[in-house]
């Protein structure tokens, strides 16, 4: 099945089927990554170019990998050091790099809606690798799969996403992913890193999927899956939680609440984790905590997104 | 040379008037308004049969970009913009570069207006000197240069005390108060109205406590002061049971609104539509029918467009990036114009908000028809429909997200200092 669209922007604009879709082509070209030569041929020629306008580890590497694996040639376009000093704006940049060559490009952005901009002038590809505050659909999608890999199931669960929900991208994209899904997202953390009251009717897409909780216990008891986020302290602009020592001591995931949540409930996190803070440093011991799981799947689902956009239905051929 | 207008709508909100008939004008006056002139001899005859027949608009909030950012606009563009929306006289806001806290400015602005502009240009000056919100600008030797009166449009006076001098001292000049009510705390960063598509689109959000607040502080301060304060471009309809108390303990205010506000919503924005990005931000369904609602019940008294040009430098770009803002002179009128179709006003009050409340505000003696009054009449036919085309649009910039939509009502012809415009070209 092929994408509605030509690009990936985020998962507000995927249907469930295509989720699944996704998902399934990822979980089968995981295998290729354990085989002695993790690589194939199947994207020889092609160029991707990555636009990073803001610092990535995770998801830049994981891409590139992912690109590799399937053979295709990248470039990398970072802030710094560019012509993006000199005063070029986004568009003429995309031009540019369109007439070099490029088959897609890969946006990370601190600004909302840049990739949906660039979208709307380029003639190849985009892939969404976070935007300002509002998505990161690749995130999403692997933490799907990491949540069915596990679980063996991605409806009727509980998932409880604390933290700094308002300026997370990644938890914008998983409310929605979970709830197209057939789950329920209940988020927690201090309410003005909350959505606020207006913004549910957004964020609720199924009736009851999602639910704001004031109060930490109430998100997480008897969940699933529980996401952690970090403070996106350099969003804020200023302080708007009094200290770290204080969101540790009450929004902070300790041992303590492993109680609460459901047996073998699984623990995720998107990284970069600031121990001490969300998540206590005890917590690296849960024996369900899937982090890195997270990161290696993160790479089978970028396949998955490459192949799909650059090659059509019939042609994910040369695997082997 | 004599002018004789045949058969139009005569609606004048001065006079109280609309009724059908001619009007007569020589040598740039009115001589004549009745219900049938005949002369046969030495005059143009202008049929207007079906048109309406009205004073030139005012428009109070008008952003002209000189000096300092002439690629977007400039006193002729904007003026010229200005005619073709039937708007013959326009207020242009201080907020240019450098901006208008002088009497070097405001005199340069009116000098460039008499020899460049279509229609007459009153400066606005700064409340405070550079508009940075801490002391009061020079308000005797601006009134002087020719200032009507004092806003820092984009900016909200965050000190109180400043505001309450301000206010106190405009008393000393007659000048008039104009407010940009923006808690600019509440509004930090803020992109979009808060709730559902700020959500969907990921961009902070604006409450609309940031425009009450500051909507509430002002009335407050204008009680103490006793001098009257306008309330531009407002958009919430929280505001509005507010200028109802004020109206009820007498504070004497007067308040605004564009027609972005009464007739378009924050779904503009979706897809990260820039040229639907404006301060304060498009609101809901609920606030556009409570606007409409204060008009009709003379909460507020004044429409005026907020015509802020941004060229593609401002626009063509990341959403957060944009400059807010969008054109209207040109639009004013037709958008206005459904607020009659919809039963909202009639022809006369309508005027009355754009016209006469106008220059109320301003303290200046209001476009008019009478007898022995200075020809500044526009022709319209109200029923005409058409595109808005960018070659239609005569401002340097063409950001409006009107651009290329149907619009119904429009300007056939001005007559403006003795000269006859005619404004359709098809």
């Amino acid at each position: 099945m092929d994408l509605k669209t030509k690009h990936l922007l985020d998962i507000a604009s995927l249907s469930k089927e295509e989720i699944e879709d996704i998902l399934n082509l990822a979980e089968n070209l995981k295998e290729i990554l354990y085989r002695p030569i993790p690589k194939v041929p199947t994207l020889r020629g092609k160029l991707i170019i990555y636009l990073f306008y803001e610092p990535s580890t995770r998801t830049r590497f994981s891409f590139e990998k992912a690109a590799k694996t399937l053979s295709a040639d990248t470039l990398t376009f970072t802030g710094k050091g560019t012509s993006i000093e000199k005063g070029e704006t986004l568009l003429d940049t995309i031009k540019n790099l369109e007439a070099i060559g490029a088959d897609l490009f890969v946006i990370r952005h601190p600004v909302a809606g840049a990739p949906h901009f660039v979208a709307k002038h380029s003639k190849v590809s985009i892939v969404n690798a976070g935007d300002g505050t509002h998505e990161h659909p690749t995130q999403a999608l692997l933490d799907l799969l990491t949540v069915r890999e596990k679980l063996g199931t991605l409806s009727g669960l509980k998932i409880a996403i604390v933290g700094d929900i308002k300026h997370s991208r990644v938890a914008h994209s998983d409310i929605l992913a979970f709830q197209k899904m057939g789950s329920t997202v209940y988020v927690s953390g201090p309410a003005q890193l909350l959505p606020d009251l207006k913004e549910e009717d957004y964020y609720k897409i199924t009736k009851g999927g999602f639910k704001i909780c004031y109060k930490l216990e109430e998100a997480i008891k008897e969940a699933d899956v529980v996401i952690a986020l970090r403070i996106q302290k350099e969003r804020h602009g200023e302080a708007l939680v009094p200290s770290f020592l204080e969101y540790h001591e009450f929004f902070g995931l300790k041992p303590e609440h492993l109680e609460l949540i459901k047996e073998k409930a699984i623990l995720m996190h998107p990284g970069p984790i600031n121990w001490g803070v969300e998540l206590a440093y005890e917590m690296e011991k849960y024996p369900f905590q899937v982090i890195l799981d997270q990161v290696e799947n993160g790479v089978a689902v970028r396949m998955a997104i490459l192949l799909k956009l650059l090659t059509g239905e019939k042609n994910y051929e040369n695997l082997n | 040379m004599r002018i004789l207008i045949k058969k139009g709508r005569i609606i004048d909100p001065s006079q109280n008037l609309d009724f059908i008939g001619d009007v007569l004008i020589e040598d740039g006056k009115i001589i004549g308004v009745e219900n049938s002139i005949e002369i046969q001899e030495e005059v143009e005859i202008i049929e207007a049969k079906n048109f309406w027949v009205l004073p030139g608009l005012v428009d109070i909030h008008v952003h002209l970009r000189e000096p300092g950012e002439e690629w977007k606009e400039d006193i002729e563009t904007g003026t010229k913009a200005a005619l073709y929306g039937g708007v013959l006289r326009v207020a242009c806001m201080p907020n240019t570069k450098p901006p208008n806290d002088s009497p070097e400015v405001t005199k340069y602005i009116l000098e460039k207006a008499s020899q460049k502009g279509y229609v007459t240009v009153y400066p606005v000056a700064c409340i405070t000197k550079k508009q940075e919100g801490k002391e009061v600008a020079e308000f005797g030797r601006l009134k002087k240069a020719g200032a009507v009166a004092v806003s820092d449009d984009g900016k909200w006076v965050q000190n109180s005390e400043v505001m309450r001098r301000a206010l106190l001292y405009a008393k000393n000049f007659d000048l008039a108060v104009i407010s940009h009510c923006e808690d600019m705390n509440l509004s930090k960063g803020g992109q979009i109205n808060e709730g559902y598509f700020s959500a969907k689109l990921g961009l902070k959000g604006i409450p609309a406590s940031a425009e009450t607040i500051a909507v509430i502080r002002d009335l407050i301060l204008a009680k103490e002061t006793k001098k009257p304060v306008h309330l531009a471009h407002l958009s919430t309809k929280e505001v509005v049971s507010f200028l109802k108390w004020a109206k009820e303990e007498g504070i004497s205010f007067t308040a605004e609104t564009c027609p972005h506000y009464f007739t378009l919503t924050e779904k503009e924005v979706e897809n990260y539509n820039t040229l639907a990005k404006v301060n304060p931000p498009l609101r809901t369904e609920e606030d556009v029918e409570i606007i409409k609602k204060a008009l009709k019940e003379g909460l507020i008294d004044v429409i005026a467009s907020d015509h802020a040009p941004h060229s593609p430098l401002e626009k063509e770009i990341e959403f957060e990036y944009a400059s807010p803002g969008m054109i209207g002179l040109q639009t004013l009128l037709p958008l206005s114009l459904n607020l009659v179709r919809e039963g909202y006003l009639t022809p006369l009050t309508l005027l009355e908000k754009l016209v006469l409340n106008p220059s109320k505000v301003l303290g200046i003696d209001p476009p008019s028809l009478k007898k022995g009054a200075p020809a500044e009449i526009v022709i319209v036919d109200p029923e005409e429909e058409y595109t808005l085309t960018e070659d239609i649009l005569q401002s340097k910039s063409k950001n409006t997200p009107f651009l290329n939509k149907k619009l119904k009502g429009r300007v056939k012809k001005v007559i403006l200092k003795g000269k006859v415009f005619d404004l359709t070209f098809s």
